[in-house]
């Protein structure tokens, strides 16, 4: 085993009744990286979060920590720290006393307490909120509290549970770049877990997608966004046009009814393959001189670029470009060859990447769903 | 309309409450007299304090109010902390009932089932005279139970369940979890339950007079037996110093919530 991993789960396999959450999860985590687990609501990021904590038992499997089993060693004895979705502040107790919580039960002389807690305010610019009532906080000021109160007891790992879903747009972007921060200036592991793959791209060292309760890929925020394994996670991260190809020949494919000069390999003659082009990476041109030729069908403005949907031979592509077309406007598209990237067929394969069925407001229904992520934690 | 709704609410109130303006009034009257006010005294004050039977059932009642609430509070909250960690499911909602039960059940089946399971067990234990101070306290708190478990349930089920795991994460014991932090958080709620109890402990008369036996007489039950003889004014002594001392709890529990409002108000400023 390596000298740096920290944590270490292997063959984890949980089911809450007849619902299998996680299936023989196998991961492995360095000290001092920031780890986020990111997939859809109900994918089992949170139960593994959990089981890390030692809040949920695994049916199957073994927690490591440091090389040890602690699969029965209790939460209050892990050397792990979480800080809630909801934040779960003590709101009986002011500022002060949520920080010193751990350091009390940890029989800390008083003056250490007092010295600690200051640090920890500092360090989440809370600065003179001591005796504030919890109540008496903005969402944002609660969750600095709940940061505080988890570092406060000096953990190895911080395990962070959606820990910006509750907060405005604004406010969470400046969170992101503070949590990076935070952790960066202490060196210690954060596992991260969201739905948001912005966040997760901008934050993590590493990304681990889930989905089903099955990692669907392990990588670097560039080696998920730009090489992603499989349609779902290609789907999931960022927009992508997702098109059934045949590759006939290392660095040669067919897609959409035109051959393409490509940078990948290793595939079988004449396979069949899943194509992925990310929507900013098409070139609009003259109709003559597109690779494929398609009508736009719809516009819409996003401020640094227009978002069409593209109709080429029935399947509809999205584009990003900063040049406005109309409605009806037959255009050219030209693909470079690092632009496209091609992906083993896959069980998602044929449900993800056609934007014939796209529409914002089924964007946001579906994300309004997130929050319940109980991952059948129901009591 | 305006003018209408006026009617009514006065009408409402003055129905309530002169029956006790009533009461009061006469209980200063200097005769026995029940139609006419003579003239102010506060002989019927001095009277009860020579009546050691209602001071001792006075004595009787408030320890009985005091050791039921605190003891069914306790029983209660265990057995709310119990009921919430139940899934959802038959077994909860057969608990639940079995719960609201004795609340449903008429008094009068309660008490006269809970004198004949006395008498059961007492001839089978083989002790003669068995009714008294126990039976009494067994019975309050038998019947205090499901109002204290009703109050506090609501108050857990709004408590964030990642609460208890929190303080664990931050090195307590699950035990030392719910006493630092679930209990802070449904206080009110076991509040509320023992205020309860206490005063329907205070107030009942049924079941106390199935279940105390011969010697034992609590306020409820002593004032029946005065009203089997001829009514004297110290029965409306008592009832108005009883009337004040509700009175004065009622309003210093409002007025302690007003002051925790006020500071909790201050420290969000």
């Amino acid at each position: 085993m390596e000298n740096n991993i920290i944590i270490d789960l292997k063959n984890i396999s949980v089911a809450f009744g007849d619902n299998q959450v996680l299936k023989n999860l196998n991961l492995y985590i360095r000290d001092g990286e920031f780890i986020t687990l990111l997939g859809p609501s109900g994918c089992g990021k949170t139960t593994t979060l959990r089981i890390i904590a030692g809040f949920t038992a695994p049916d199957e499997g073994q927690v490591y920590f440091e090389g040890k089993l602690i699969n029965n060693v209790p939460p209050y004895k892990r050397h792990v720290n979480t800080v809630f979705q909801r934040y779960a502040l003590f709101s009986h107790l002011n500022v002060y006393e949520n920080v010193a919580f751990g350091l009390r039960n940890k029989r800390m002389k008083e003056k250490e307490i007092r010295e600690t807690v200051k640090q920890m305010l500092e360090l989440v610019n809370l600065k003179g909120f001591e005796r504030r009532h919890i109540n008496s906080l903005s969402g944002g000021q609660q969750q600095r509290v709940a940061i505080a109160r988890a570092l406060a007891v000096n953990p190895r790992v911080l395990l962070l549970d959606e820990p910006l879903g509750a907060l405005d747009l604004k406010l969470r972007k400046d969170m992101q770049n503070e949590l990076k921060n935070i952790q960066q200036r202490l060196g210690i592991t954060f596992i991260y877990v969201t739905h948001d793959q912005e966040e997760a791209l901008s934050m993590s060292d590493t990304i681990v997608v889930m989905n089903n309760g099955i990692i669907q890929q392990i990588g670097t925020p560039k080696d998920i966004y730009n090489e992603p394994k499989n349609a779902f996670v290609a789907d999931f991260i960022g927009e992508s046009n997702i098109v059934d190809g045949i590759m006939r020949d290392d660095f040669v494919v067919d897609f959409s009814g035109h051959r393409f000069d490509c940078l990948d390999k290793g595939f079988a003659k004449d396979e069949a393959v899943d194509v992925v082009v990310r929507p900013e990476d098409v070139d609009v041109v003259p109709l003559e001189k597109g690779m494929l030729k398609g009508t736009v069908t719809s516009v819409v403005f996003k401020g640094v670029h227009y978002e069409m949907i593209v109709d080429i031979g029935g399947f509809k592509w999205m584009i990003q470009s900063t040049d406005e077309q109309q409605e009806g406007d037959k255009i050219g598209l030209y693909i470079e060859p690092d632009a496209i990237h091609i992906m083993k067929k896959s069980e998602y394969s044929g449900m993800f990447g056609d934007y014939s069925s796209f529409s914002e407001e089924y964007d946001e229904l579906s994300n309004a769903e997130e929050p319940e992520e109980a991952d059948g934690e129901e009591g | 309309m305006k003018i209408l709704s006026k009617i009514y609410t006065f009408l409402v109130f003055f129905f309530l409450y002169i029956p006790i303006f009533v009461l009061i009034i006469f209980s200063f009257n200097e005769s026995k007299s029940t139609s006419v006010f003579t003239g102010f005294s506060f002989d019927w004050y001095l009277a009860l304090l020579e009546q050691e039977d209602i001071l001792n059932a006075l004595k009787t009642t408030l320890i009985l109010a005091v050791g039921s609430s605190v003891i069914s509070t306790v029983f209660g909250t265990a057995a709310a902390v119990g009921i919430d960690s139940l899934r959802k499911g038959w077994l909860r909602s057969a608990t639940m009932g079995v719960t609201n039960i004795p609340m449903m059940n008429p008094e009068i089946v309660t008490g006269f089932s809970m004198m004949l399971l006395f008498v059961f067990a007492s001839k089978l234990l083989g002790i003669s005279d068995s009714m008294g101070f126990g039976t009494l306290m067994i019975a309050h708190i038998t019947f205090e139970l499901p109002y204290v478990i009703l109050n506090v349930l609501p108050k857990l089920r709004q408590t964030d369940r990642n609460l208890a795991e929190a303080a664990q994460d931050l090195g307590c014991r699950p035990v030392q979890a719910f006493f630092k932090v679930v209990l802070p958080s449904i206080k009110p709620g076991i509040i509320t339950g023992m205020i309860m109890a206490f005063t329907l402990s205070l107030d009942d008369f049924i079941i106390s007079y199935f279940t105390n036996g011969r010697e034992f007489q609590t306020l409820p039950t002593i004032i029946y037996s005065m009203t089997k003889k001829r009514v004297t004014p110290v029965i409306y002594s008592l009832s108005t110093l009883i009337f004040f001392s509700i009175l004065l709890l009622l309003i210093l529990t409002n007025l302690i919530q007003y002051l925790n409002e006020k500071k909790q108000n201050k420290t969000s400023d």
